[in-house]
């Protein structure tokens, strides 16, 4: 009989446990707290794409069999792309060559980026004598597929070039040239042959496509259909990845979703949001803008809060590099998206690392090195007192 | 039709008459020797077998299956039934002196069937033996030491299996000894043996991974380097208060040159472990650990990716709770255990930051075993366990439920 309730026992313990086993696992982590995940509105299909992207993003590592280098910057896409999040000094990537728009005069010694780094037995990539150069930290990559789809005409209406409200911000696109594989947009807009670039840190880059396998090429050193050179010799090579990955990978960047703003309705959250506005700090950081058609249906004519104005301007000598791309001036950036903002600790190993090289440690100390445009904001922003400047950054950390 | 039928009926007759023919009393179990006379480098011969009659051959082996529900910051897999390996012992006494074992394990997960051990042993001397074949590097203890119905856990410890490569064998030869008087012992192995390739800094895995070099079957005829992994194990044990090991294995992993064209230079790896089991005798509480320390030359031009120092290792406690007949086993065994765990997979600063590597992971692995003979382990076990990438991120949290029964055979 002893027997009986034991074996009973037994199989009713392991009954319990076995339906039980999911209440004793982790939670998943509130989804305002993290960047990764699908746009909302995605068919299975494109979940699916979404999800073989990210293993391809995330997932796959390169290694000599697999093509990586020799010479490189990093083994994968996630190694500097932690969460989605901004990026570590670790995986820092360095341009050199350009000063002005004239384009790269080093392109045949190795520009416009530095591989830094090589497989056993390879040399790493050194900048050329005469070269000026700039470092990048990795941005984010949440969002992404709505900043592609804001319109250039939004984009010139934002511009002020000659500063016509004589706020100090002027503002203006990079025109650049874009490769032969990239299809220009319907209705974009054109200057001497030259079009409206809008990702990277000089905002110099046309679309994600470019981006991507720019970043395969001259990240990874990963040839692909559409950048078939080697990046060690410059010699033409069947790609190293098929074009069904790169296009998976480029949709996971298109449909990953924007962040999720957290303690929206928290009193100093307001205030903060008001007096971001009331120093134009969002002349530049702008709170919303909207995208146009897209064969994705769950990024077509949506509104969305990225603060940018995906625009030039120059951020004064403190933060002039002396290296440019298309037609930025060595001192003119891109103005970086601040959504996800409060999350990048997340993934810069548990502190701050802003700007475009990560000089700041703080959102203060990264206010504090605005200049040019910038300026007259920062001021503003200085002239408040203690409890409303922590206001704004309240807010900022919202984002 | 009819010759299929007679066919059949014919084999049918013969196979059961084959059968009728083995009687079970000839089948001889060899039992696990215990007694104090032993230290952890005789796992490898120290296993339950079967003898047939006057046969030299004796059988064994262990096989291992599981059920898990684990997640991962609230993504679970679901429920996974696994069946993680079935290995088979061969072993022969040539002779007095001379004997011969192997140990061949499937794993259908892998997609691997290797030939785990497979050595001649000859002894001239207790305190000198020569041992040729394939050899399990006495690296730490477990990897010696491994054998599924022995543990507690459903898993292995992380610290051997994803920074030391158990099981790590490899072809070779070399010398080992024992030497015993009243309650101490000495235990000495030393091998020559194949060894590391440069998969353990190119790899899938993002990090310096010395199990990346399991995957070159290669190994056991050609050594990457072309220069011999030497590994040398000492132990001392008391039997009123332990046993401890010492062991180290390094040697050249990449290989330098090909055709005589030197391609790098020549790029070491070390390792460095101890090792440290007891049971207390007023509580019978058993405790196995150990710990160990990889260093590794990576070219300075490479990623801090691939970290050049490595270390961790695990304590399992393991307390018999109750001992009783059960359900018609007699001395059938209840135990409450615990095993602790940590990784680091890349010890270290960042060069940009001077800040700390991640690439970390501590696990507390609480469980209940039932041992209801000898042989046979039933496994309840509970994983906590927390991983850190290489920013120092806030670590990915995973627990769940395994169940797991290994049995020797």
């Amino acid at each position: 009989m002893k027997q009986l309730h034991f074996v009973t026992g037994l199989i009713i313990g392991l009954v319990v446990l076995v339906v039980s086993c999911l209440k004793l696992q982790p939670a998943a982590p509130a989804q305002d707290q993290i960047l990764d995940g699908p746009v909302d509105g995605l068919t299975f299909a494109q979940n699916a794409q979404h999800r073989r992207g990210d293993a391809a993003f995330t997932g796959e590592i390169f290694t000599k069999k697999t093509g990586l280098g020799p010479i490189f910057v990093a083994t994968s896409c996630g190694s500097c792309h932690a969460g989605e999040g901004k990026g570590h000094p670790f995986s820092t990537l360095t341009r050199f060559g350009q000063i002005d728009s004239m384009g790269n005069q080093f392109l045949n010694m190795g520009g416009p980026q530095l591989q830094d780094r090589a497989l056993p037995g390879f040399t790493p990539e050194q900048i050329p004598a005469g070269a000026t150069f700039a470092k990048f930290l990795p941005p984010s990559n949440t969002g992404l597929g709505f900043l592609e789809l804001v319109s250039d005409a939004d984009i010139l209406a934002m511009s002020d070039p000659t500063d016509t409200n004589a706020d100090g911000i002027k503002g203006v696109p990079n025109w650049n040239n874009i490769p032969s594989f990239i299809t220009p947009n319907l209705n974009a807009a054109t200057r001497n042959g030259k079009y409206i670039c809008r990702f990277g840190k000089k905002g110099s880059t046309y679309n994600l496509l470019q981006q991507t396998a720019s970043a395969y090429n001259q990240d990874i050193g990963i040839t692909t259909s559409f950048i078939p050179k080697d990046v060690y010799d410059g010699v033409t090579i069947e790609p190293e990845i098929p074009t069904n990955i790169v296009n998976d990978v480029l949709f996971y960047l298109q449909t990953l979703r924007a962040p999720i703003r957290r303690n929206q309705n928290n009193a100093d959250v307001i205030a903060g949001k008001q007096l971001f506005i009331s120093t134009n700090c969002a002349g530049c950081h702008k709170p919303e803008l909207k995208t146009g058609f897209s064969t994705i249906d769950a990024l077509s004519y949506k509104t969305f809060a990225p603060y940018t104005d995906l625009l030039l301007h120059d951020m004064g000598a403190g933060l002039d590099d002396g290296y440019t791309e298309g037609t930025a001036i060595t001192s003119a950036w891109k103005t970086p998206p601040l959504w996800g903002l409060g999350l990048a600790p997340n993934s810069q190993g548990g502190q701050y690392f802003l700007l475009h090289d990560g000089r700041a440690k703080s959102i203060s100390e990264a206010i504090q090195l605005h200049g040019g445009e910038a300026t007259n904001a920062k001021n503003n922003f200085n002239a408040l007192n203690e409890n409303e400047r922590q206001k704004i950054l309240t807010f900022l950390k919202s984002l | 039709m009819k010759i299929k039928y007679f066919t059949f009926f014919s084999f049918t007759i013969i196979s059961l008459s084959t059968n009728a023919q083995i009687d079970p009393s000839l089948l001889r179990r060899i039992p696990i020797d215990t007694t104090k006379t032993l230290l952890n480098m005789d796992a490898i011969y120290n296993r339950p077998a079967l003898q047939a009659g006057k046969l030299p051959i004796s059988l064994g082996g262990y096989v291992e299956t599981n059920w898990q529900h684990v997640g991962t910051d609230g993504v679970s897999e679901g429920h996974q039934f696994q069946f993680r390996r079935l290995s088979i012992f061969i072993a022969s006494s040539i002779s007095k002196q001379i004997k011969f074992l192997s140990e061949i394990e499937f794993e259908p997960a892998e997609k691997e069937i290797s030939v785990e051990y497979a050595a001649i042993d000859v002894t001239f001397h207790p305190l000198l033996n020569l041992r040729s074949g394939i050899i399990v590097n006495p690296i730490g203890a477990f990897n010696q030491n491994h054998d599924g119905p022995k543990w507690e856990f459903t898993d292995r410890p992380i610290a051997a299996t994803q920074m030391l490569p158990v099981t790590w064998s490899n072809a070779g030869f070399g010398l080992y000894g024992k030497y015993y008087k009243k309650d101490w012992m000495f235990g000495y192995e030393f091998y020559l043996t194949g060894g590391f390739n440069n998969s353990i800094i190119e790899n899938n895995q993002n990090k310096t991974f010395l199990p990346a070099a399991k995957e070159d079957a290669k190994r056991f005829e050609k050594s990457a380097s072309g220069k011999p992994l030497v590994t040398g194990k000492i132990a001392v044990k008391n039997s009123n208060v332990g046993e401890i090991g010492l062991s180290y294995m390094g040697g050249i992993y990449n290989k330098f040159q090909e055709d005589g064209l030197v391609l790098d230079k020549k790029r070491r790896c070390d390792v460095f472990g101890i090792d440290f089991n007891t049971s207390i005798k007023k509580t019978k509480t058993n405790i196995i650990s150990e710990w160990a320390w990889i260093f590794v030359d990576i070219p300075a031009t490479y990623t801090q990716q691939f970290g050049n120092k490595q270390r961790g290792g695990f304590i399992d406690i393991v307390q018999p709770f109750f001992k009783h007949k059960i359900s018609g086993w007699d001395n059938a065994v209840v135990n409450f255990a615990c095993r602790l765990e940590y990784v680091d997979w890349n010890v270290g600063k960042f060069i940009q930051t001077k800040g700390n590597i991640g690439d970390d992971l501590w696990s507390v692995v609480p469980a209940v075993s039932f041992r209801p003979n000898s042989l046979t382990i039933f496994r309840l076990n509970y994983r906590i366990q927390k991983q850190r990438d290489l920013l120092g991120n806030p670590p990915a949290n995973t627990a769940g439920f395994s169940i797991g029964i290994s049995t020797y055979f």
